[in-house]
């Protein structure tokens, strides 16, 4: 088969699965078009994601396992802008919170400015030491007080400092573009903590990245957590305004309910379809935006050169490439997208969870998707991505058709029957994991493949 | 007297702890660090073999316990061990055949290597939730003290405490016994001495007659060994769950390279530094400074640096340090 018609071919196959899901209920379907566009949707943030990792490790081979880490900044990011500000937060502590991490923030330059000015001896080690424990101390004492005053405040609702909306407590929820605002204010969120990262782990050699990546991303998730001045930590924030309308409103609207009418749908179903089509329809604009972007970056000099840098890292250093800054360059960029989807995802749940970050399901869910996708190719990624979260939704009505297949000889009630039964939902990790193992052995280019 | 009781206190709470943690991983960095030294790559799915080999070793247990079979007041667990060590040194010889000697053969750069093992960290995962669940599970039997806080008060007439727990001991007396051997092994023995020759040089190696596949053959028992006690003893030690043996893989790695990958000596004192770094930096000093401040400056707060959740932060930041700094690490591993 040849590789132009292959492409389209795949991506038809896929859009066959999603139809199947929404219209039959054979097999393993659902025969809801409410569970495929669910699907739909978090494969548009997904797509975005292995996009992102593509451009690492497709464009430069870069090795990020801390996608976790930049989504959930990006998720951090949407309830800093998009949610109001607790009143009176900034006022009880919220300053001295700020003044804190400057503190903070001034006793790290002020050691490293020592350690690189004064000439080596004992006097810098104890100038060092001394200045980085003092500062460590009036730090912390700032800054406790701070978060003190702000989680004082009705802490059962608010407790944390809040966003930057402005409608206010009462009103926040009229100002939906907020979270629109949000999505590249998550992608910087991101890019920074990459920039830190990559600056510290790029250059060594290559599994350091991977290491650092992966402690970046666990104590992101710890920060969250445990900061509940910032975003609540394990205690959530909830009812995040939204970009489109809510589907109570669609249905008091004379105008929508005569419309589902008119298409043979009740009110009901009608909007959660609706809610959930505009949200799609947001994702593809901004998926078909990264697409054309990264597809006209690859066949750029700039693309060139960072697949020249991937395939021969010494030959390209020879020409007088600076590898270790394209490499930064392309480690940030990579992490603003998978920022930007996380802000994305939190807009589609309405809430910022941080609880349900985890690593299997964020990151390495996310290499899968690259790996059986064809890492290097655009396209191939997100058809990937499409494939791969179809599937990790579907494991389960799998699993548990397989199971029934395979204790179908057993008497009910058996302990193993019911083990095996109960067992199916964790046939997903390791369904994927058979699926990377045998895509990197026997076709490690991928679906479709680069060219 | 308050000194005395501070030291209890410190002891109690911050050195018996740190030890034991240190020594479970020492054995887990050793693993890595063997398998970078032999086989050149990081092991992703290092901490959830860890937890499979901890896994055999429960049902085992179970078994046992069930059949009434004991060694009180040890707990039974220990008699399970080498029928756990077996059954994962039979997994992991089975995954090499299957994953990694393909990659090997046609000389695949490291991070291929690592991908791979992070699909087989998935299907290990999956496979020991399969099995046994992602939940809790308690496996410790036997006498659960070897010295009970209250015993230590009477005897002494301290007003602290000192609670020396079996599983505490266990680890520590276990990590000596093992940590020896290896290094015997290692120094001594005709195989050992071949497997530090094809870590130093490869090619050197090949010329010199050493058969690569039985070199990574024996590699893969050994880190299944060090990889089911250390799992066994952290499960002992603490409580067995699978996602927690997952997020002992970013201390393991620190251990590994701030002590110098490929080094066993390193990996052992990476151990202890991640170990007592994580949990001085955690614990809350005012106990001990009661003790020790007069009066006048005793401390209101709990004096704690950074609160106990944050104990990984603790060994990315410790991993960051030595990667600016020493990227080759304390004792001189192997680095690019």
């Amino acid at each position: 088969m040849s590789y132009s018609l292959r492409t389209p071919l795949l991506f038809g196959a896929v859009a066959l699965l999603f139809i199947l899901q929404g219209s039959t209920d054979w097999w393993i379907f659902a025969g809801s078009w409410n569970a495929s566009l669910t699907i739909l949707n978090m494969a548009l943030i997904s797509a975005i994601m292995a996009l992102g990792v593509n451009l690492q490790w497709g464009y430069a081979g870069l090795f990020n396992v801390g996608i976790m880490g930049f989504v959930a900044l990006g998720g951090l990011a949407t309830v800093l802008v998009s949610m109001p500000a607790t009143p009176g937060a900034w006022s009880q502590g919220g300053v001295g919170i700020v003044f804190g991490l400057l503190v903070g923030a001034a006793t790290v330059v002020a050691a490293v400015l020592i350690n690189t000015r004064m000439a080596a001896g004992r006097n810098r080690t104890l100038a060092t030491i001394g200045t980085l424990v003092v500062g460590f101390f009036l730090y912390r004492f700032i800054f406790d007080a701070g978060v003190a005053g702000v989680e004082a405040i009705n802490p059962a609702q608010t407790g944390y400092l809040g966003g930057l909306n402005p409608g206010g407590p009462e009103n926040y929820k009229a100002h939906g573009y907020m979270t629109l605002l949000a999505w590249p204010v998550g992608g910087i969120l991101a890019a920074g903590a990459a920039w830190v990262v990559g600056k510290t782990a790029l250059g060594l050699r290559s599994d350091y990245l991977a290491i650092a990546t992966l402690g970046i991303s666990e104590i992101v998730i710890a920060v969250i957590k445990n900061e509940d001045w910032m975003a609540r930590g394990v205690k959530n924030v909830i009812g995040l305004p939204r970009p489109v309308p809510y589907e109570v409103d669609l249905q008091q609207s004379a105008d929508f309910v005569a419309r589902a009418d008119s298409l043979g749908l009740d009110a009901t179903t009608a909007s959660t379809l609706a809610v959930k089509l505009s949200y799609s329809a947001l994702f593809t604009v901004v998926l078909v935006a990264l697409i054309i972007l990264a597809q006209l970056s690859l066949n750029s000099p700039w693309g060139r050169m960072m697949r020249a840098i991937r395939d021969n890292e010494v030959a390209a250093q020879a020409m007088g490439k600076d590898v270790t800054k394209r490499h930064l360059q392309i480690f940030v960029l990579g992490s603003a997208l998978c920022g930007l989807a996380g802000a994305m995802m939190t807009t589609l749940d309405g809430q910022l969870v941080p609880g349900t970050y985890q690593p299997l399901r964020f990151t390495f869910l996310i290499w899968v998707m690259v790996i059986v996708g064809g890492s290097g190719n655009n396209l191939g990624s997100v058809l990937g991505a499409f494939l791969i979260w179809f599937l990790w939704i579907q494991v389960e009505p799998i699993g548990n058709w397989l199971m029934s297949v395979v204790t179908y000889g057993m008497e009910d009630g058996s302990a193993l029957k019911t083990h095996l039964i109960d067992s199916a939902a964790h046939m997903r990790l390791f369904s994927m994991g058979i699926v990377l193992l045998l895509v990197l052995r026997f076709s490690p280019r991928g679906l479709i493949p680069e060219k | 007297m308050d000194f005395l009781n501070a030291l209890v206190a410190l002891s109690n709470f911050v050195l018996i702890p740190a030890i034991a943690y240190g020594s479970q991983l020492a054995l887990g960095a050793l693993g890595v660090t063997l398998i970078y030294g032999i086989l050149r790559f990081s092991n992703f799915a290092h901490g959830d073999t860890m937890a499979f080999g901890a896994m055999v070793t429960i049902l085992f247990t179970w078994w046992f316990q069930s059949m009434g079979l004991s060694i009180h007041p040890l707990p039974t667990a220990l008699l399970a061990l080498p029928f756990g060590i077996v059954v994962t040194a039979m997994l992991l010889i089975l995954t090499d055949r299957t994953v990694y000697r393909f990659y090997r053969r046609v000389k695949a750069k490291p991070i291929v290597f690592v991908m791979a093992s992070m699909g087989v960290m998935f299907i290990m995962n999956g496979v020991v939730r399969f099995i046994i669940g992602p939940g809790d599970q308690r496996f410790a039997d036997g006498e659960r003290f070897i010295i009970k806080a209250r015993d230590f008060k009477n005897a002494t007439g301290l007003s602290e405490g000192l609670a020396f727990k079996t599983s505490q001991g266990i680890t520590i007396v276990t990590a000596i016994i093992v940590v020896a051997v290896l290094f015997w092994f290692l120094n001594r023995t005709r195989t050992g001495k071949s497997m530090r020759a094809f870590s130093d040089n490869e090619d050197l190696a090949l010329l010199s007659g050493i058969n690569p596949e039985r070199v990574v053959m024996i590699t893969w028992i050994i880190v299944a060994a060090l990889i089911t006690i250390a799992g066994t003893l952290y499960g002992l030690d603490k409580t067995f769950k699978p996602f927690t043996y997952f997020q002992l893989l970013l201390p393991i790695f620190a251990s590994a390279i701030v002590g110098g990958l490929g080094n066993p000596l390193g990996a052992i004192a990476g151990g202890f530094v991640i170990a007592f770094s994580e949990v001085t930096i955690t614990y809350a000093w005012k106990k001990v400074a009661v003790y020790l401040l007069p009066e006048s400056l005793e401390p209101t707060g709990l004096v704690q640096l950074m609160s106990t959740d944050y104990k990984f932060a603790v060994s990315f930041v410790i991993l960051i340090v030595v990667l600016l700094f020493k990227p080759t690490g304390l004792f001189k591993g192997q680095s690019v």
